[in-house]
């Protein structure tokens, strides 16, 4: 998988080069020098590193490739956690709650699986999750953690969105991103009926959260083995 | 990265560029030197920062007109929980429900509030509405919407599907813009609110779910209730940009679970014809 991509890559690198630009005048076109060549090498495969490599994976800021890449690895975190839920819930969970927690992990499945085609080849590898701190047989425990990255997912759908530049993404990220909102509503409801939208996380201008990407993943990677590398943020 | 090649392509929709940015030559020249200082790769910061400097005077029309555009949906929300709460007397019960409409209603408040002073902050004059300007009842439609609790929360939800349509409508108007980062950030707080009125509702009886599901045959309306069928209008949509058909995309991702996973925009034409059912 991750050397078929590595190919795809040098296949493409090779045709721009190719078919647009001698090399020389993409250089120039790039502006020469140093500073140049720096440029040049950050946008070819080295730092392109979608896959999961030796160092984990990259989420390159530059481009919505970039976001997409973030929302995917959010949605992984979150599928993983709702599909473990929802095949063994907690026995204290009613039968609403069971309900809930299985359309929730659909919903969660169906994003992930939209930003892995949206991505393609740009797509990373499959997140190793960490779950050791969450107990599955305490409710308590489950709806906290379930809370946690509902109302994380929120707020990092809400800091990302400024930094994309395709029409159609942005309009996709605001689709899911009122999914994820009713879904933090719902399990702060099931924990404090009436907390879905307390001064935890609406402030006193009536504003959810937004957190910029390092904020976002300094939470989210107590739950993640692998290592997540943030680059042009 | 040829800057003046951009600055050409600007030109041709922004016939002003140069004089935009002739009185800003020193801005032009920092950032020329600060191009030399630092590796290319943070070009686009700094020309995206040159730009807002060239622009940052004076708020778009299209922005103003967004915030515009918000602040009536906020305004209607607002008179429609606070006239509730101040002027319903035996309509919302006690204890939770009362407590979660006086929630909503002060976030819609502190909503008009933010926006009516963005407006104003742009230069521009801000929308004002009174509760006197609204008719909740859309011309007897909702006859009973302040004596009877169920259609009071029947239409508070219509008013907050509706709001989480046309805020995600308008999101390509603010791309890239900090604007944008607020407009989100209302957003999701009127799809919280969303999920919680529907709970509401399906605790009094209600078939209905906290997110917005696939309408029964298939419909795009959830709810059952025809009269407010143009809210709903598209939610029934299963295909996502570029082309990617999500119902089925993983095992158990049936229809209803892809409709229920993408809440879908809707233009500020047809929000505008929902609320002019409303307004007086």
């Amino acid at each position: 998988m991750k050397n078929s991509n590595q190919e795809n890559e040098v296949l493409q690198e090779n045709s721009i080069l190719d078919a647009k630009l001698q090399r020389r005048s993409f250089l120039q076109y790039a502006g020469a020098g140093a500073a140049g060549i720096a440029l040049v090498a950050a946008g070819c495969k080295k730092d392109r590193g979608y896959g999961n490599g030796m160092g984990g994976v990259t989420l390159d800021f530059k481009d919505d490739f970039g976001v997409l890449n973030y929302a995917y690895a959010l949605e992984q975190l979150e599928a993983a956690f709702y599909i473990q839920v929802a095949s063994n819930p907690p026995a204290a969970f009613t039968a609403a709650e069971r309900a809930y927690f299985q359309d929730i992990q659909f919903h969660e499945i169906a994003h992930r699986e939209y930003f892995k085609k949206a991505l393609g080849n740009a797509a990373i590898g499959s997140l190793e999750v960490n779950f050791a701190a969450i107990n599955f047989t305490d409710k308590a425990s489950v709806l906290a953690t379930a809370k946690a990255f509902e109302d994380l997912g929120v707020a990092a759908y809400n800091g990302a969105g400024k930094r994309l530049k395709t029409d159609a993404y942005l309009l996709a990220a605001g689709k899911i991103v009122s999914v994820e909102a009713r879904h933090a509503a719902v399990i702060r409801d099931l924990i404090s009926n009436g907390s879905f939208a307390n001064s935890e996380v609406v402030n006193a201008q009536g504003l959810d959260q937004a957190l910029q990407p390092d904020k976002v993943l300094a939470i989210a990677g107590a739950y993640v083995k692998t290592q997540i590398n943030l680059i042009n943020l | 990265m040829n800057i003046v090649n951009i600055i050409e392509e600007i030109e041709k929709v922004d016939g002003e560029i140069y004089e935009r940015l002739s009185p800003r030559r020193a801005a032009m020249k920092d950032f020329f030197n600060v191009g030399k200082k630092v590796a290319l790769s943070a070009v686009p910061l700094a020309l995206g920062s040159m730009f807002n400097k060239a622009y940052g005077q004076t708020v778009p029309t299209a922005v103003v007109d967004v915030l515009n555009y918000a602040l009536t949906l906020e305004y209607l929300e607002y008179h429609f929980y606070n006239h509730s709460i101040l002027a319903a007397p035996g309509l919302l019960p006690s204890g939770a429900p009362l407590g979660a409409i006086t929630t909503i209603r002060d976030h819609e408040k502190a909503h008009v509030d933010l926006l009516k002073g963005a407006v104003t902050a742009a230069g521009a004059t801000p929308v004002e509405f009174a509760y006197t300007d609204f008719d909740f009842t859309a011309g007897n439609t909702f006859a009973d919407v302040y004596t009877n609790y169920d259609t009071f929360l029947a239409v508070a939800q219509a008013f907050e599907d509706t709001g989480v349509r046309a805020y995600k409508g308008q999101a390509a108007v603010l791309k890239g813009l900090d604007y944008l980062t607020i407009a989100l950030q209302i957003h999701s707080v009127e799809a919280r609110h969303a999920a919680h009125i529907r709970s509401m509702r399906a605790a009094r009886g209600a078939s209905i779910k906290p997110w917005i599901s696939l309408g029964a045959g298939g419909v795009a309306n959830d709810t059952g209730i025809a009269a407010v069928d143009k809210v709903y209008a598209g939610e029934n949509l299963d295909i996502q940009a570029p082309d990617i058909t999500i119902t089925g995309i993983a095992t158990g991702v049936t229809k209803a679970a892809a409709v229920e996973s993408f809440d879908e925009p809707l233009t500020k034409p047809a929000v505008l014809e929902i609320a002019s059912l409303f307004i007086r």
